[in-house]
């Protein structure tokens, strides 16, 4: 007797258990859903759906990518101290590879230009020097973008979960997901965090349709967005386009598990710094004096 | 009999003098003047604050710390009322409650306002949305505000409708729920100021005191409006609330005060003392960083303000006069809206992480969104007030509906 009663019993709660859970797959499966969760063909369809709407909103083919990380890759990046002249090439070109919105003005590299005497010291660091020429006698020149940490303080802190650290290292933005809260934007140390305060203004005909779904697809008002190291290019092997344009060399970037590869090389040859040790945020990006 | 209840309420809601009339006339104003520049907000989007990426954080958020703060009103009384069994008190700890769901309800809007996608406030609560707990502090803000919000809205209810019945409350009910709310008051606060304290990225929140400091400048500010109320009802109704009940008050206020001065002090000590980078953002709020000065005369209002409460507080003769203790509420209010709103939150942000000062001040659309938001506030008390005061009275309950002023 008791133990019918407690199989049955047992069946009773197993049916709702499945009900329950058929009920909740459903809720959930309706409905937006974040990015990261969706399985491969959902997220293709969800891409294809952007690529349309793209299409409409600036009357032109934009290809929305998702490629995903390569095994036994983590990029690094190096910038050579020595060599920077802040020119500021590196911040235009990185505005147009990642639909950066042109008014208002949004860029995820920022120059600081500091006295050489004070030494690597933000406090006293000027982000608007216009000189005719640079490099200004006395200045040398800081660039700073995301440093893609490896214990970020941006990601630990959004309470939707709609930003991340991808295996190959690159911390990204869902865009869908984002609810603009800004709470990652208060936690990062190195201000690399930019919000689109207003509706991004992007002329078609600047958009560049090469694109990556967490990287440098346009992106809706309202929503934070960063540097990815160039997602939509890093992951089929090309370099960020800071990289490419740096007229003097003084950025280096590739695979830090590579032994043979130039920023390894860097690492382990030369005088290297990361910004903010002490908070311990471990960055991928680092400064280094090359001569 | 619910019905009863709500449509004894609404009758009770509507019926009052000139005054009540102009004072929710004025409400109801105001709430459209912040409507229409929130639909102006979602329309630019926060391009029409003042807030940008360097200070991302502003007015409506350094208002929400300040509200979560005045939430604590309801536990500074409870705790007398109940653990002592302090009866002058016990009476008026219902009102202390009122304020704190409506306390609540501003912080909740404040954060609404304040993001950039409030068509995706949702993503915010399971199972549809994805919660970030226990990772974000954020998150815990969610869960204990709202919670706190539901312990307090429920005792309310719960002993309005039963006063309306004529009957006493459920102490088992009660009871329990009014001690779980003393740990989540402190709760509120302690994850609110955990959720500055702790990022390393911003110097001037990343300090163990703003924990204990948060609670402190909490009872002192929510008393204050609460002694308002309390003297406002003695007037204008026939509700008896002690003298000392209010003297109590005051003088539990002028400890926490002393307490927030001196945690304030210990802070401007380390800082200067020490002489370090960090001690920029606090120079900023007090003397100002190369002619950059907005806040310096709000930091020192705020000081003088918080001094003069303390005093008037402390000393038992201008406790006990009307006129100075007044001024004392007011002073603390004041003192404590600047120093847990913007003298908190801007610092924490200028200058910025890479050492870019940004002057932040509020535009008037900002404002007039903010005038918005503490108007439903005032409203949702005022309203609530006029449903409490008679039954607390015993003069709305369906068993008397001769007395009933319907």
């Amino acid at each position: 007797m008791e133990t019918e009663k407690g199989i049955s019993m047992n069946r009773i709660t197993r049916r709702k258990f499945l009900v329950g859970t058929a009920a909740g797959m459903l809720m959930t499966s309706c409905g937006p859903k974040r990015l990261y969760e969706l399985a491969r063909p959902d997220l293709r369809e969800a891409l294809d759906r952007m690529e349309k709407e793209y299409a409409v909103k600036y009357g032109k083919a934009v290809k929305v990518g998702s490629e995903g990380p390569i095994k036994g890759v983590k990029f690094a990046y190096a910038l050579d101290l020595s060599r920077c002249i802040g020119c500021r090439t590196c911040v235009h070109a990185c505005v147009h590879e990642n639909n950066q919105s042109r008014d208002p003005e949004i860029q995820w590299i920022r120059v600081a230009g500091i006295d050489k005497e004070r030494g690597v010291d933000l406090t006293h660091a000027d982000y608007y020097y216009h000189p005719d020429k640079v490099p200004e006698p006395g200045k040398f020149y800081v660039p700073i973008q995301c440093q893609q940490c490896d214990n970020p303080p941006c990601t630990k802190v959004c309470p939707v979960k709609a930003t991340w650290k991808e295996p190959d290292g690159i911390v990204v933005v869902d865009y869908e997901w984002c609810i603009g809260c800004r709470y990652c934007m208060a936690a990062c140390p190195y201000g690399a965090r930019h919000f689109n305060w207003g509706e991004p203004g992007l002329d078609p005909a600047d958009v560049n349709p090469d694109t990556h779904y967490l990287g440098n697809r346009p992106r809706p008002k309202g929503v934070v967005e960063k540097c990815t190291f160039c997602i939509q290019r890093t992951r089929k092997g090309r370099y960020p386009a800071c990289v490419e344009a740096c007229p003097v060399g003084a950025r280096k970037f590739g695979n830090i598990l590579d032994p043979d590869s130039e920023v390894r090389y860097v690492i382990e040859n030369k005088r290297v710094l990361v910004l903010k040790e002490e908070l311990n945020t471990i960055p991928s990006f680092f400064y280094f004096y090359g001569v | 009999m619910y019905l009863r209840f709500f449509v004894g309420s609404a009758k009770l809601v509507l019926k009052g003098g000139r005054l009540y009339w102009a004072w929710i006339g004025l409400l109801l104003t105001l709430i459209a003047v912040g409507l229409h520049a929130y639909i102006e907000q979602v329309d630019h989007g926060l391009l029409i604050t003042a807030m940008r990426d360097q200070v991302s954080w502003g007015f409506y958020i350094g208002n929400f710390t300040f509200l979560v703060g005045v939430a604590a009103a309801a536990v500074v009384l409870v705790i007398p009322a109940y653990v002592y069994d302090w009866k002058p008190i016990r009476e008026i700890v219902v009102f202390g409650e009122l304020l704190a769901v409506s306390a609540i309800i501003m912080c909740l809007l404040f954060v609404f306002v304040d993001i950039g996608r409030p068509d995706r406030f949702w993503h915010l609560f399971p199972p549809f949305g994805q919660l970030n707990f226990p990772r974000s502090l954020l998150a815990w803000d969610v869960l204990v505000l709202n919670l706190y919000f539901l312990i307090n809205f429920t005792v309310v209810t719960h002993i309005m409708y039963r006063a309306f019945n004529g009957k006493h409350y459920r102490k088992r009910l009660v009871i329990p729920l009014v001690l779980l709310s003393i740990p989540m008051a402190v709760s509120i606060h302690t994850v609110t100021a955990f959720l500055y304290n702790g990022l390393a990225a911003r110097p001037f929140w990343n300090s163990s005191i703003l924990a204990p400091q948060f609670l402190a400048s909490a009872f002192c500010s929510g008393p204050a409006i609460l002694l308002f109320v309390l003297q406002l009802l003695r007037k204008v109704t026939n509700f008896e609330i002690r003298d000392e009940a209010i003297w109590k008050i005051a003088e539990l206020m002028a400890y926490a005060m002393f307490l927030n001065l001196f945690l304030h002090g210990a802070e401007v000590f380390k800082e200067y003392y020490s002489d370090t980078h960090h001690l920029l953002f606090t120079r900023y709020l007090y003397v100002g960083i190369e002619g950059h000065r907005t806040l310096v005369p709000f930091a020192w209002t705020a000081v003088c303000l918080n001094l003069l409460a303390f005093l008037l507080f402390v000393i038992p003769r201008t406790r006990k006069n009307v006129v100075t203790l007044n001024i004392g509420c007011l002073a603390i209010y004041a003192g404590v809206y600047i120093e847990k709103g913007m003298a908190l939150i801007i610092p924490g942000l200028t200058p910025d992480t890479l050492g870019e000062i940004y002057e932040y001040s509020p535009t008037l659309n900002e404002l007039m969104v903010a005038a918005g938001v503490f108007s439903v506030g005032f409203l949702v008390f005022t309203l609530m007030l006029k449903v409490a005061v008679p039954v607390t009275l015993g003069e709305f309950t369906h068993k008397l509906p001769a007395k009933a002023p319907v």
